[in-house]
């Protein structure tokens, strides 16, 4: 699975054309570019299937009370129940301390782009703040904000709204 | 150049090569009007409610029809009478008489108009020109405006152009016209780079795409595998600084258009975004997230340590630099939500100018300097403009969600893109006048955001 994700990533190197030298230099780790980018409810997909792996993000998926949480409009604070489901996470993430995660701020679509790349790199980094003050290693857990670029709900409305201002936990599969 | 140097004596610009201002004339000269080049035919741009200028653009002739690479002679005639008339409609500030309704010119009439016939058509002004294949292959157009009325020459000018370059021959007769009647500058002869977007929602593909200011010449520049966001020119028109997801590592980059090479402007942060030159050239002014706090920064445009020039524990983004380069127009919401401030270029005396209800976001310093253009969000996203003290705030446009103003060379026009709601909402350019009432849709091939207006060609 690394190698096919490492080969991908070779290949979208070579595909644009005309890159710099320096290129190579600046590329992730490899599964940064997996397709569960900006895309984490994929996971989703394997729940029932009862084939998890143990430590995947698939089996994350699975054991958590939900890889999201959820702020209010222009906020990024931690309430009751985004508390509830990241201790969830954190009592997993516990059980396999060598798998590191992403965990990505999003937001709705009634903010101007640039402010909502600064307000999803809030809210990701609300959520890995309270992770590692739940005892999680701040070097396991990465942030990334895609600010109003991948909503998951695609009405105009109050719902859809709510549901796109969240930050979700990816397991870096390996 | 003045206007009176303009009509004394009628040079030959050359487009697309080192050097313009060549003679001889661009055509058998005729008895030059004395004139008082602030008197006679006017545009008014600012006023309430004159209607758009009667204005008749009759097909370029030739004298002889030449294949060229561009084409044949007279068919580029034809050609560069639509593009100027496009240019001019699109202004909104003249009425085209359609070429189907005018007689046809010979070349020595281009510098003798048959003004009896012209003042039947209901034109107030008349645009005649010609165009030539010269031995080397380049292509001269020779572009006039007259007064019909007054049955005055208002200004001549000659263009040489290679012939990939055929367009901007009319893009540059139609600036000279524009800026003959209105006493504005110049803008046609322009550029605008853009994000094209297509694909769901909730998965937009996204890649950076160039045109000519009227859609001409469209040409995308990445492939889409990566978020591109909020490309923004170059002073000198090579390069672009944009945001790119490239590798998961949301980042600005500076893309090289002739080459096509791109690289990162500043390693080893987490997110960088919201870029943009300084007028000079030399700083590129850009926004780093650290642990959850946006504050502005602004690095050499070679690279190197990024200079941070602000500090406080909201976000602060979206700088603009003056024209001067003295001062930086940016966003913050230190004060609870998004609010327009002013700083110097160090990052110097911060102050708020924005005090309206709701948030402003997105200022953009006018090339003129006398306007900032803003995104006023109350329920609504509109597009507006203030003074850089904050007073005479106007908007411009009112539709659900229109974000992100881009200025025109000469600050009379803004682009920016409106966004339609819900699932099937997209995304797509437009332009709208200082005056609001002159908006427009941008044609491109798939829905587009993101639009900067580049500087006026050289």
């Amino acid at each position: 699975m690394k190698a096919k994700t490492l080969m991908l990533a070779a290949t979208a190197l070579v595909a644009l054309a005309g890159c710099s030298k320096k290129r190579p230099e600046m590329l992730p780790p490899a599964p940064g570019v997996a397709p569960t980018v900006g895309d984490a409810n994929a996971g989703y997909g394997d729940q029932g299937n009862g084939a998890a792996t143990p430590g995947s993000n698939a089996d994350f998926v699975r054991s958590v009370q939900s890889n999201t949480i959820n702020f209010g409009l222009d906020q990024y604070d931690i309430d009751p129940t985004a508390r509830a489901i990241l201790d969830s996470q954190v009592e997993w993430l516990t059980r396999y301390p060598n798998v590191s995660v992403t965990v990505e701020g999003h937001c709705d679509e009634r903010g101007t782009r640039e402010y909502n790349l600064a307000l999803g790199d809030r809210r990701a980094n609300a959520a890995k703040n309270y992770l590692v003050a739940r005892g999680l290693d701040a070097s396991r857990i990465r942030t990334i904000s895609y600010g109003k670029e991948r909503p998951v709900a695609l009405g105009s409305d109050e719902g859809s709204w709510a549901q796109n201002r969240r930050a979700v936990t990816v397991v870096l599969d390996r | 150049m003045t206007k009176a140097a303009l009509l004394l004596a009628p040079a030959l610009f050359l487009i697309g090569g080192s050097a313009l201002a060549q003679t001889p004339p661009p055509a058998p000269p005729a008895a030059a009007q004395p004139q008082d080049g602030a008197g006679g035919l006017v545009v008014d741009v600012e006023g309430g409610v004159s209607a758009p200028m009667p204005i008749a653009i009759p097909t370029m002739p030739t004298a002889a029809v030449v294949e060229t690479a561009a084409g044949t002679t007279d068919v580029l005639g034809r050609q560069l009478s639509d593009i100027i008339a496009n240019d001019l409609r699109n202004s909104g500030l003249f009425t085209p008489i359609p070429p189907a309704q005018l007689r046809t010119v010979s070349v020595p009439e281009v510098t003798a108009p048959a003004f009896d016939y012209w003042s039947g058509t209901g034109a107030q002004s008349l645009v005649q020109g010609y165009v030539r294949a010269n031995g080397d292959g380049t292509l001269t157009v020779g572009c006039y405006l007259y007064d019909v009325t007054a049955r005055t020459e208002l200004t001549r000018q000659g263009f040489v152009v290679p012939p990939a370059e055929w367009r901007r021959a009319g893009h540059k007769c139609a600036d000279s016209i524009y800026a003959r009647l209105t006493g504005e500058g110049p803008y046609f002869d322009s550029r605008v780079i853009y994000v094209s977007e297509t694909g769901p929602k909730a998965h937009r593909i996204k890649r950076l795409a160039i045109m000519d200011q009227d859609g001409a010449n469209h040409r995308f520049l990445t492939n889409g595998q990566s978020i591109v966001l909020t490309p923004r020119f170059a002073p000198n028109q090579q390069s672009i600084v944009y945001m790119s997801y490239l590798g998961n590592r949301p980042s600005i980059y500076v893309y090289d258009i002739g080459s096509g090479k791109q690289r990162l402007v500043v390693q080893n942060a987490s997110l960088t975004f919201a870029p943009r030159f300084s007028p000079d050239g030399r700083y590129i002014l850009f926004s780093m997230a650290q642990n959850g706090n946006t504050d502005i920064y602004r690095v050499s445009s070679q690279g190197g340590a990024p200079q941070r020039l602000t500090d406080s524990p909201g976000i602060d983004t979206g700088g603009s630099y003056s024209p001067d380069g003295s001062r930086i127009v940016f966003e913050s919401d230190r004060s609870g939500g998004q609010q327009i401030y002013v700083m110097n270029a160090d990052g110097s005396n911060q102050h708020r100018i924005s005090f309206g209800g709701g948030r402003y976001a997105t200022p953009v310093w006018s090339p003129r300097g006398d306007l900032i253009a803003f995104t006023r969000i109350a329920g609504s996203f509109r597009i507006g403009t203030m003074s850089p003290s904050g007073g005479g705030e106007k908007l411009l446009t009112n539709q659900w969600q229109d974000e992100g103003p881009s200025w025109s060379p000469n600050g009379r026009v803004i682009t920016f893109y409106r966004s339609g709601r819900g699932s099937s909402g997209k995304a797509d350019l437009w332009m709208v006048d200082l005056t609001g009432r002159v908006e427009r849709k941008i044609p491109t091939p798939l829905d587009g955001s993101d639009p900067a207006w580049g500087p006026l060609r050289p």
